[in-house]
């Protein structure tokens, strides 16, 4: 350095700031939204045209009289079908009955699956105790616990609830522990020089890093409460259960009437969509955007 | 950053040192027994002192930091860091995608127990020193490598402690942001008064921000040789005192590792 003084020093700092500020301006990642009209032509379009697609070549195997018509019924029958019972005022009625068991048996599988989670994800003799167990639990149809739960409890809510927990508890448990699990190792060093060990790490570190597979239990957790239920509801009908979706279907075998059954079907088949479409995925994507880790397609 | 000024050197009148090494080695459980990492070392790092930890591979110098940091334990000797927990700063950035850059200083405020009302403040005030003034609500996806690395080192500032570690902090970054974060990481450390022990393999950028250059050898790491670097601030990579020590200690780095081929 030949020139030490001052003005050139303080040049020399105003260089290094007006150079960070162009490379600042340079390398800034730009995060731009999608235009709705975009939405609307790349992610809402194809699954329409897959379903008028699906109704199109059903309608064509029922003008062709593929089979006879008992088994295979007019889209206009199913239709039909629908018409009647809204206009008789059961259908929301029968939708309720199902979605209200279903959302109330998975927030309380959420309630016992989260504690249980962390347990097994923190505690090492948990894990090794009850690890295996619960993913294993996983894979179990949990129509399997029909039988033992109607013994059990009778043909109550209660023993919806049961199967629905048995069902929901293991996805969330494992989602959790999965998400604790690939909590990148350095975010807990850096976790550590900060300060943040035992609980405080747990509240500021380990659960907000684990919270995208805590999500994706969450939905995995949904989808099991649904599926639990169904199997539950054409198992066990009873006057006093009242009519749900899965009795629905039960009722339209026992009368032989193929268009109520395909309602209850797409019945079922919607509201799990639904729930995902409006719930789990906007919160799992709202999360995965905030933190980048969402690419676009 | 006036407070966290005045209180650096407060601390510093206090102390004879930031960070003192004795005869500390490490070794850990390999497929072939126990293998020594790092063999006696002492160290010592004066308040306000800058101090460059260069090695090839192997040499355990981010064992060595990490011992310093408190995340890992000596098998012998001792380690004493009379301010408290040091900073750190990792190679990656280490950033919490979860939150801003801002709510990330603000997290290490408050595990600092700054009150609440003070933390807001006190993190634009660090962010200004970082000169990402405008950054405090950018997600960390939404910035540059170099952008990332300023708001880790305030992140590090915000601890307050008057040791700095940084294991290779500007690695990982492009050649011309990483000549302006020397630029800043000189100035910043003029600025408060820290102590910085700074971990690299890169000679030159060792030279380029260091006082004292200490070379540890490799398999184990011990301290074979330092330099007191008598180049005044502000300096540059390319300045040709600068690129006349570190010829000297490319030589003797060299020779390190050639005797490691020998046997």
């Amino acid at each position: 350095m030949a020139s030490t003084d001052t003005t050139s020093t303080a040049s020399k700092t105003d260089d290094l700031a007006g150079l960070e500020a162009g490379l600042d301006a340079l390398e800034a990642v730009q995060v731009t939204r999608t235009p709705v009209r975009e939405v609307l032509v790349k992610k809402v379009l194809p699954p329409l045209v897959a379903v008028a697609l699906v109704l199109l070549v059903w309608q064509v195997l029922v003008s062709a009289k593929v089979t006879d018509e008992y088994k295979l019924p007019a889209p206009s029958a199913v239709w039909d079908s629908l018409a009647t019972m809204w206009l008789q005022g059961t259908l929301f009625d029968v939708l309720w009955t199902s979605v209200s068991r279903a959302l109330l048996g998975f927030l309380m599988a959420l309630a016992i699956g989260t504690p249980l989670g962390l347990l097994v994800a923190r505690v090492r003799f948990v894990r090794a105790a009850i690890g295996p167990i619960l993913s294993g639990l996983q894979s179990l149809p949990s129509v399997a616990w029909v039988p033992p739960a109607v013994l059990w409890l009778g043909l109550q809510d209660s023993m919806m609830y049961t199967v629905i927990l048995l069902g929901a508890v293991p996805s969330i448990a494992n989602g959790l522990v999965a998400g604790v699990d690939q909590v990148p190792p350095l975010f807990l060093r850096a976790g550590r020089t900060l300060g943040a060990t035992g609980l405080r790490g747990a509240r500021h570190i380990v659960m907000p890093a684990a919270l995208p597979g805590y999500l994706a239990g969450l939905k995995q957790g949904w989808a099991f409460s649904w599926r639990s239920l169904m199997a539950a509801e054409i198992i066990a009908s009873s006057p006093e259960l009242g009519l749900g979706l899965g009795q629905l279907l039960e009722n339209g075998r026992n009368n032989i009437d193929m268009p109520g059954i395909f309602l209850a079907i797409i019945l079922i088949l919607v509201v799990g969509i639904a729930i995902d479409l409006l719930i789990f995925s906007p919160l799992e994507r709202s999360v995965l955007r905030s933190r980048g880790l969402l690419v676009k397609s | 950053m006036a407070i966290t000024i005045a209180k650096a050197e407060d601390r510093a009148t206090v102390t004879t040192h930031a960070a003192r090494i004795e005869h500390v080695s490490k070794s850990f459980a390999g497929p072939a027994g126990r293998q020594l990492v790092l063999d006696d070392i002492t160290l010592d790092v004066a308040p306000g002192e800058f101090v460059t930890l260069l090695g090839a591979s192997g040499c355990g110098k981010s064992t060595l930091l990490n011992l310093v940091a408190g995340l890992d334990r000596p098998s012998a000797g001792s380690i004493d860091t009379p301010g408290g927990r040091p900073a750190l700063m990792f190679q990656e950035h280490a950033l919490f995608p979860w939150l801003t850059a801002g709510k990330n200083i603000e997290l290490a405020l408050r595990l600092r127990g700054v009150p609440r009302g003070e933390r807001r403040g006190e993190a634009q005030r660090l962010l200004e020193l970082v000169r990402l003034n405008g950054a405090y609500g950018k997600r960390v996806h939404e910035l540059s490598g170099g952008m990332r690395q300023r708001v880790a080192m305030a992140r590090a500032l915000a601890q307050d402690s008057d040791l700095l570690l940084m294991d290779e902090p500007f690695a990982a970054l492009d050649a011309i942001t990483r000549d302006v974060l020397h630029g800043e990481l000189t100035r910043i450390w003029e600025e408060t008064n820290l102590s910085v022990l700074f971990v690299t393999h890169n000679v030159r950028e060792a030279v380029r921000l260091a006082q004292r250059v200490v070379l540890l050898s490799s398999r184990p790491g011990r301290i074979a040789r330092e330099w007191t670097v008598d180049i005044e601030q502000p300096r540059r990579i390319e300045d040709a005192a600068v690129a006349e020590l570190s010829l000297e200690i490319t030589e003797e780095l060299r020779g390190e590792i050639r005797r490691h081929g020998q046997h």
